[in-house]
């Protein structure tokens, strides 16, 4: 067993490892000097010349690349071009609204979607799934700014229930934190709903043909335990490895919901250097999120067994 | 999804009517889809105006029947408009559905066969499918000055590890078959080997694939533009017209409504569509996908 989780730890590091040198060279490889995209159509010879200093972009390619790696696994993401502030720092700021936002969707999706597909695949074919899965895939299609805009006329303009947008911190005020939570939650949960509740019926869907189904419905079981306990428990793994791979999609959902609800996390961060090319923050947000990425799927991989006792490593 | 998992569809022939009854909802996107292609191709002859044309006089008129969409804070048709979003959302969806199929195949089929790039190539795209696509996109577009083409690239590049790890799966599972063991032991030479026996085996799966990527496509594009980091915002994309609408969306919502409504039902269609042909092509790979 031990063999294995090391062997599965050790396998992030490659992954990282890429993921690193993607970043690296996004930068240089770009078409053009970095260092006069970096300073802005205005810049002096002089500005550029003291950002290519800055960023070391004077020196050779591997000894760039050894410096920023060494940098990185101190802890240093480097200093931001337009705050002169370290980036670490600036995205530690920016990380409540973000993962606030991240964690209510999912486990708002999770709360409608497995009970959705577990409904699909027991009735499948019935009106009840094509329905299910009608909404499913037209969740899944509608870009995030109609339904989230949809919800602010309807809930905030009009009827006035809800704040139109913005955040504010737990630490500050739990209520009002949740009261500005909700729509876009709603907004993103619904996307991210439909990809597992789709998961979770084709999962059920293999499940309910076994033969140990039909074994616990034989000796006369209740069906909505044969359902939960037997087959839902069995179909746990690909459902929960989907909400791994599925968070890439989240992420990604969280950056555009930011913008429309005017949310100060990580996506918008990630905008405004864009705007700027202000390229170690851009540089830093992709490293921190790709590494959660990877370390959530690692947890997940290795939580296996407690899922499902069949599996052992 | 249709709920046609259990059965198997026909193996004879039947007329395009009967497969469109037995298929409904694939045929309704299908139908869907073509109409929003034909607009979309038609735009400039079916259009009111120019889409460029700027009378501020007419700013934010809500539709009527000059303006079937209204106007946007430039005044300018938004009927128009959305019509020629439809040219360049179309345009990027096909050519980062055929970009990220062709160069996805070539690595993937290298990936599948030879055992040392396979190593490395893999390791390259868990690194990519580490960084979420939008967000590699975003960074991507930082790079260089904003068009069309970049945008191409940008939403093209974080889509090409899916399809490598689908056609490394058929390649590795074929390459096992006793009838490429024969094909080999007669003396067939790689490329033809390539091309008539294993290539063939991953037309159905990167079908569907590149129909799922399309539809990503043209949301990823329009969100990209949404944020401003995306198509320049002289060109009339969905992205672009609802980006600038949001300033007015308590005013003016029909200025993010229509393109939105357009874009939603162009995904859609191209979605329902893919799930109709997963069914279609093999019935299996609804499992694997």
């Amino acid at each position: 067993m031990w063999s294995y989780v090391t062997r599965r730890i050790l396998a992030t590091i490659p992954v990282l490892g890429v993921v690193a040198i993607v970043v690296f060279l996004l930068l240089r490889l770009s078409p053009g000097d970095p260092a006069a995209i970096i300073a802005g159509d205005n810049a002096s010879l002089e500005d550029i010349a003291m950002i290519r200093e800055q960023l070391g972009l004077d020196r050779p390619l591997l000894q760039q690349f050894i410096l920023w790696a060494m940098q990185l696994l101190g802890g240093d993401l480097g200093n931001s071009i337009y705050l002169s502030r370290p980036v670490l720092g600036l995205i530690v700021e920016r990380v409540e609204p973000t993962v606030a936002l991240a964690l209510t969707t999912m486990v708002f999706a999770m709360l409608l979607a497995i009970p959705m597909g577990v409904l699909a695949a027991w009735r499948a074919g019935s009106w009840v799934d094509q329905t299910i899965m009608a909404l499913s895939v037209l969740a899944f299609s509608v870009p995030v700014f109609l339904i989230g805009y949809g919800l602010v006329i309807g809930l905030s303009l009009e009827l006035e229930w809800l704040p139109v947008q913005g955040f504010v911190s737990f630490a500050e005020d739990p209520m009002r934190f949740a009261s500005h939570l909700v729509l876009p939650t709603i907004t993103l949960g619904l996307v991210y709903m439909a990809l597992l509740a789709r998961i979770t019926r084709a999962t059920m869907l293999e499940t309910l043909n076994e033969d140990f189904i039909r074994t616990a419905r034989a000796k006369g079981l209740a069906e909505p335990r044969v359902l939960l306990l037997h087959a839902l428990k069995s179909a746990a793994v690909p459902i929960v490895t989907t909400i791994g791979t599925g968070l890439a999609l989240l992420i990604g959902g969280v950056v555009v919901t930011e913008s429309v609800f005017a949310i100060p996390g990580i996506g918008r961060l990630t905008i405004e250097a864009v705007l700027q090319r202000d390229y170690p923050i851009i540089q830093g947000v992709i490293l921190v999120i790709a590494t959660v990425y990877v370390l959530v799927n690692l947890a997940i991989d290795l939580a296996y067994p407690l899922l499902d006792p069949r599996i052992r490593f | 999804m249709s709920a046609t998992l259990t059965a198997a569809p026909p193996r004879k022939p039947v007329g395009l009517l009967r497969r469109m009854r037995r298929y409904p909802l694939p045929s309704f996107g299908a139908l869907m889809l073509i109409a929003l292609v034909a607009t979309a191709l038609a735009a400039p002859w079916i259009t009111t105006h120019d889409p460029f044309e700027m009378n501020v006089v007419d700013r934010l008129q809500p539709p009527n029947e000059e303006y079937w969409f209204g106007t946007d804070a430039y005044g300018r048709d938004l009927f128009s408009r959305t019509l020629h979003g439809g040219r360049v959302s179309l345009a990027i969806g096909i050519a980062v559905a055929v970009a990220s199929t062709l160069i996805g195949l070539l690595i993937g089929v290298v990936a599948g066969y030879f055992r040392l790039a396979d190593a490395i190539l893999m390791r390259v795209m868990d690194g990519l499918m580490a960084i979420p696509g939008i967000l590699l996109a975003i960074a991507l577009m930082s790079l260089t000055r904003a068009s069309v083409g970049v945008v191409i690239v940008a939403i093209t590049i974080p889509e090409i590890p899916r399809v490598v790890r689908l056609v490394r799966a058929v390649v590795l599972t074929v390459r096992e078959q006793v009838y490429i063991e024969a094909a080999t032991a007669i003396g067939t030479r790689f490329p033809r080997l390539m091309l008539k026996h294993i290539l063939p085996n991953t037309l159905a799966p990167l079908t569907v694939q590149a129909t799922y990527i399309a539809a990503s496509a043209v949301l990823v594009e329009s969100y990209l533009s949404f944020l401003g980091v995306g198509t320049p915002p002289e060109v009339p994309s969905w992205g672009n017209i609802i980006a600038e609408g949001r300033l007015y969306v308590q005013i003016a919502f029909w200025n993010i409504l229509f393109p939105s409504v357009f874009l939603a039902l162009m995904v859609l269609s191209i979605n329902i569509l893919g799930d109709g042909l997963r069914d279609m092509l093999d019935p299996r790979l609804a499992r694997r996908l």
